[in-house]
C-alpha cells in the first residue's frame, strides 16, 4: 500500500546560494580521487593498485578485506598518481591523473528484455565488480550493504530537503531509461518491495514519472521529511534483526547504466551552492572529480570553506579537495573564525535561529534566506534539554535519551530507544538547533559503532 | 573594542595549558566569551552551520522575563512599608521614596545572591575544571525574589551558597542537578531559619517606625487559612482584613495585580504572567509546563470545593491563583529545563502534579501556609520518575512493532 505522510516536524533552513536550473560548463577537472573514508564502516581498506598503474573507469582499485566482494572502482582511466595516507599509514586518498579521452571497462550489457530475466547471483556479481554497489546503504548502521545480505525492502528518497539541496528532477533530467532499469535490477536483489517516496508537493518529475516495479510514498512537510531514514521510520520501520537497504535515485541510474551501457559511468550533474559562489549553478562532473575548477574564479572572497554535500551533514574540503563519492553537491560558505563583541546578547536579524530567545529575530521574517558562516556561535555546554531535539525529530524516538544512551555507552538502552532506526542525518537537526552545540552527529556514529561492532 | 580583544589576547597564554595561570582558565573563558563570543568554527564532519542560539542569550531570556517581577517587587516592598506605617494610602503617592526605599532593600539581597553564588561557581570551575555555566545568571536573580525583603543578607548568603553546592555542585554542575536549584535555596531557609521567612511579622519592613493600629502583616494565604479554622468566609476575611490599612487589601483584583505582602517577586500573578508570555514567546521555557500548573491547582481547587468541609476548602478556585506565589512558582520554577520532566508528555503530568500539590498543602496542611516550593521540590524528585514511564511507553511502541 503507497502511503501519504504528513510531517509537521522539522525545519527549513534558507540559505542564500540556491542552485540556478541551469547547466554551466566548467573546465573539466584533471585530477580524480578515491576516498575510503567517504564509505562509513569501511574497516580494513586495500589498495588493489601502485603508484604509475595505468587504470580504466571502472577498474578495481580499492577495497574492504571485511567484505571483499564488494570492488571500488576508478571514476575515470588515467594514471595513480598518488596513494595518500595520513597518520598511522590510513589510507585517505587514491589519486588518478585524468585521460583526456576516457577509456572503460567493459561489462555485460543487457536489453531491457533481457534484464527482466537477470538472476540474482549475475546482478549481484556485475554491480559488486562494476563499482556500483558502494550505492546500496544498509540500515541499520548506514554503511554499504553486503551482498549476501537479503533486504526486506530498499528504499529510494525522490527528493531532498537539505538546505541549498540539489534538485533531484532537474539533476537527472533525461535518465529516465537509465532509472527503469536500475530498479529492474534492483528488484532481483529482494523479495519485498521498492519504495520510491516522493514530495508530495509539487509535479513529479519526469525521471519518475513512469516508472514501474516500485510503490510510490508521498511525503510532506519540512526538512527531514526527505530523509530516507525519516521515510522508512513512517512505511516500514526497522526492528533489531531486519535488513533494509537505501540508495540515491543517482545511484538507481548509474546501475542503470552499467547493465544498459555495460560501463560504469561516474558522470553525474551536481549543483553548486552557497552565498560565496558567484555562479550558484548545476554542471556536469565526475564522482571523485577535483573541485579546483568548480571554485577558481567562482568565489564572491576568499575567506571561505568549501563544502562537499549540504551544510546539515557534509564535509569540510580543500579548495583543491575531491568530491565526495556520496555528494551531490559543493556548498561555499562564508568562514566563521572571528570573535564578536557581546555576540551572545546582540539582537540580529542577520543571524538565523530555530529559536526565538531574546534578540534572534529570524522567526519574524520565516521566508528570509541567510547567509550563515560556519562559527559555532556559542560554546558547548552540558546538555540543556527544552524539547528543541523532538520539535525537530519527526519520528517516534526521543533524541535525547537516545543521545544520553550514547554517551553512557548503555547497549540495551540504545536498541531500545531506536538507535537501528537512525543515521547521522536524521539527527542533523538536532545538530544544528542544540543550545549546547553538542556534536550530535558524531556522537550517533559512535552509538552505531557501539552496537555495531559489540 | 579592539583594544579590549588585544588585552584578552595578550593575557591568553597566561592561562592556557603550560601558562602561570593555567587553573583559572575556565574563569578566564567565563570572563572572554562573556565578552566576545568565540571564534571556534565548525568541525570538518557534520554540521557545517549553526544556530544562532547559545546557553548565554537563552538563561539572559529567563532573566529579562524576571524583570517585571523584579521592579514591580521593589517598588511593592517600598509601598508596603508606608502603607504600614500609615503614611501614605494612594498607589503612586510618595512615588520616589517608595522606590528609593524598596532599592534600598532589594538590591543588597540580589548582590549578595549574585556574588555569593558566583564565588562558589567559580570555585567549583577552577577546581573541578569544567566551564562555568550561565544557569547561574538565573538562580541568582530567583533566590531574591522568592524571599522577604527584610531577610537579613547573611542569610541570603548562606542559602544561596547551600543551594549552589548541595543541589548543583555535588551532583557535577548545571545540567546534571535534580533539584531546582533556588526552591532549595529557600527550602533551606524555610527550614533552618523559619523565624524570618515565615510567620505574620517578616513579610513588611517596618524599619524602626511603629505600623499603624491594627495592621497585621499576614499574608492572603495566613488569612485564608485562620479564615477556615474561624468558619468565617474566605472572601469575606480577605476583604476585611487590614481594612484600617488599606480598603480591599486583599480583593481579588489587588491579590491579581500583587499589591500585597509577600516575597519580593513572588506577589504578583500579573507579573508573573508577563514573564509567562516572555518565556513562552521566546520559546525558552516549555507553555505545557506552565498552562499544566495553572490547570492543575484550578481543578484541585475544584475538587475541594465539592469536599469541602471548611470555608478554605469552598474557596473559589480561582483564588488559588492570585494568592501566594502559586504563578511565580509554576511560571519560573516549575520550568526550570534541568530539573523538570523532559519529556513532553511527561511537562503535562508533572506540571499538572505541581499545580494538585500546591493546592493540597495549601488547604489541608496546618505546618506550610504556602505549597508551591514543597510541591516543586518534590516533583522534582518524580520528574525522573514520569519521564522514565513516558520513555518506556516509548520503548514499549517500538518492541511490539517488532512481533507483529
Amino acid at each position: 500500500m503507497s502511503k501519504t505522510v504528513k510531517l509537521k516536524k522539522g525545519f527549513d533552513i534558507k540559505l542564500v546560494g540556491k542552485a540556478e536550473k541551469q547547466l554551466e560548463n566548467f573546465s573539466p577537472a584533471k585530477t580524480f580521487a578515491v576516498k575510503p573514508t567517504d564509505f562509513i564502516g569501511m574497516q580494513r581498506p586495500k589498495v588493489s593498485v601502485n603508484e604509475g598503474d595505468t587504470v580504466k573507469a571502472g577498474t578495481p582499485i580499492l577495497f574492504d578485506k571485511a567484505l571483499d566482494k564488494v570492488l571500488y572502482v576508478a571514476p575515470v582511466s588515467g594514471e595513480v598518481v598518488e596513494v595518500k595516507r595520513g597518520e598511522k599509514r590510513k589510507l585517505l586518498e587514491i589519486k588518478i591523473l585524468a585521460d583526456k579521452e576516457i577509456s572503460y571497462e567493459e561489462f555485460q550489457k543487457y536489453t531491457e528484455s533481457s534484464l527482466q530475466s537477470l538472476a540474482k547471483e549475475e546482478a549481484i556479481k556485475q554491480m559488486t565488480q562494476g563499482g556500483v554497489w558502494p550505492q546500496l546503504i544498509q540500515r541499520p548502521f548506514g554503511v554499504v550493504a553486503n551482498p549476501e545480505d537479503s533486504p526486506k525492502a530498499i528504499f529510494i528518497s525522490g527528493f531532498d530537503t537539505h538546505p541549498l539541496a540539489a534538485d533531484t528532477g532537474f539533476a537527472l533530467q533525461g535518465e529516465e531509461k537509465y532509472f527503469q532499469a536500475g530498479v529492474t535490477v534492483l528488484s532481483k536483489l529482494t523479495s519485498g518491495k521498492i519504495h520510491l517516496n516522493l514530495n508530495a508537493e509539487g509535479e513529479v518529475p519526469s525521471v519518475f514519472s513512469n516508472v514501474k516495479g516500485v510503490e510510490i510514498n508521498k511525503f510532506s512537510g519540512p526538512h527531514p521529511a526527505g530523509n530516507v531514514g525519516i521515510q522508512i521510520h513512517h512505511i516500514d520501520p526497522i526492528n533489531k534483526g531486519e535488513i533494509a537497504w537505501t540508495i540515491s535515485p543517482f545511484g538507481v541510474v548509474q546501475i542503470g547504466k552499467l547493465f544498459v551501457e555495460g560501463r560504469y559511468d561516474a558522470t553525474k550533474v551536481i549543483a553548486i551552492t552557497g552565498s560565496e559562489a558567484k555562479k550558484a549553478v548545476y554542471t556536469k562532473t565526475m564522482i571523485g572529480a577535483c573541485v579546483d575548477t568548480l571554485v577558481q574564479g567562482n568565489l564572491k572572497q576568499e575567506h571561505v570553506r568549501v563544502v562537499s554535500g549540504n551544510v546539515l551533514t557534509g564535509e569540510k574540503i580543500n579548495r583543491d579537495g575531491y568530491l565526495g563519492y556520496y555528494s551531490n553537491e559543493i556548498t561555499i560558505l562564508p568562514e566563521g573564525d572571528y570573535y564578536e563583541f557581546l555576540g551572545w546578547m546582540k539582537p540580529t536579524t542577520e543571524k538565523l535561529s530555530y529559536h526565538r530567545a531574546l534578540g534572534l529575530l529570524s522567526f519574524i521574517n520565516p521566508n528570509k534566506e541567510y547567509v550563515l558562516d560556519t562559527n559555532v556561535r556559542g560554546e558547548e555546554r552540558a546538555f540543556v534539554q527544552t524539547g528543541v531535539f523532538e520539535s525537530v525529530t519527526p519520528m517516534d524516538i526521543l533524541p535525547v535519551y537516545l543521545l544520553k544512551a550514547i554517551m553512557a555507552e548503555d547497549y540495551d538502552e540504545m536498541e531500545e530507544l531506536g538507535i537501528y532506526e537512525i543515521i547521522e542525518e536524521d539527527l542533523a537537526l538536532c545538530e544544528f538547533v542544540d543550545v549546547s552545540k553538542h556534536p550530535v552527529q558524531e556522537i550517533v556514529r559512535k552509538g552505531i559503532d557501539l552496537i555495531q561492532y559489540s | 573594542m579592539k583594544f579590549l580583544r588585544d588585552l584578552l589576547d595578550k593575557q591568553k597564554p597566561l592561562f592556557q595549558k603550560g601558562g602561570k595561570l593555567e587553573q583559572f582558565y575556565y574563569a578566564f573563558e567565563a570572563g572572554e566569551t562573556f565578552l566576545f563570543s568565540p571564534n571556534h568554527t565548525n568541525g570538518i564532519k557534520g554540521a557545517q552551520v549553526k544556530d544562532a542560539i547559545d546557553l548565554k542569550r537563552m538563561m539572559i531570556t529567563v532573566v529579562v522575563a524576571m524583570i517585571p517581577c523584579l521592579l514591580f517587587g521593589i517598588y511593592n516592598t517600598g509601598h508596603q512599608h508606608f502603607l504600614a506605617v500609615g503614611q501614605t494610602a494612594g498607589l503612586w503617592e510618595d512615588f520616589g521614596p517608595k522606590l528609593l526605599l524598596g532599592l534600598e532593600l532589594v538590591l543588597p539581597i540580589v548582590i549578595v545572591a549574585y556574588a555569593a553564588g558566583g564565588l562558589v561557581e567559580a570555585a567549583f570551575a577552577v577546581i573541578r575544571k569544567h566551564p562555568i555555566n550561565e544557569g547561574f545568571l538565573v538562580t541568582g536573580m530567583l533566590i531574591p525574589l522568592v524571599v522577604p525583603a527584610t531577610l537579613p543578607l547573611w542569610q541570603v548568603a548562606l542559602a544561596t551558597i547551600f543551594a549552589v553546592v548541595i543541589a548543583k555542585e555535588v551532583f557535577g554542575g548545571t545540567g546534571m542537578n535534580i533539584l531546582n536549584v533556588a526552591m532549595t535555596a529557600r527550602a533551606f531557609l524555610y527550614f533552618a531559619y523559619p523565624m524570618q521567612i515565615s510567620g505574620d511579622q517578616v513579610w513588611t519592613y517596618l524599619g524602626d517606625k511603629a505600623p499603624v493600629d491594627g495592621f497585621s502583616g499576614a499574608t492572603a494565604l495566613a488569612v485564608a487559612y485562620n479564615a477556615g479554622l474561624e468558619g468565617e468566609t474566605v472572601t469575606a476575611a480577605l476583604s476585611s482584613h487590614n481594612s484600617e490599612v488599606q480598603q480591599g487589601l486583599f480583593s481579588f483584583w489587588n491579590l491579581f495585580v500583587g499589591w500585597v505582602p509577600g516575597s519580593i517577586g513572588e506577589t504578583s500573578t500579573l507579573m508573573a504572567l508577563v514573564g509567562a508570555a516572555i518565556l513562552i514567546g521566546t520559546g525558552v521555557a516549555s507553555w505545557k509546563i506552565i498552562v499544566s500548573g495553572f490547570a492543575g491547582a484550578f481543578l484541585m481547587g475544584l475538587v475541594m470545593n465539592l469536599l469541602a468541609v471548611n470555608e478554605y476548602m469552598s474557596m473559589a478556585p480561582e483564588y488559588h491563583w492570585v494568592v501566594g506565589g502559586l504563578a511565580f512558582g509554576v511560571v519560573f520554577m516549575a520550568t526550570d529545563p534541568v530539573s523538570a520532566a523532559q519529556t513532553e508528555t511527561g511537562k503535562w503530568i508533572y506540571g499538572l502534579m505541581i499545580g494538585i500539590l500546591t493546592v493540597i498543602i495549601r488547604v489541608t496542611n496546618p505546618a506550610y501556609p504556602e505549597g508551591i516550593m514543597l510541591a516543586v521540590l518534590f516533583m522534582n524528585v518524580f520528574a525522573p520518575l514520569i519521564d522514565h514511564y513516558v520513555v518506556k511507553a516509548n520503548k514499549k511502541r517500538r518492541l511490539q512493532r517488532a512481533t507483529v
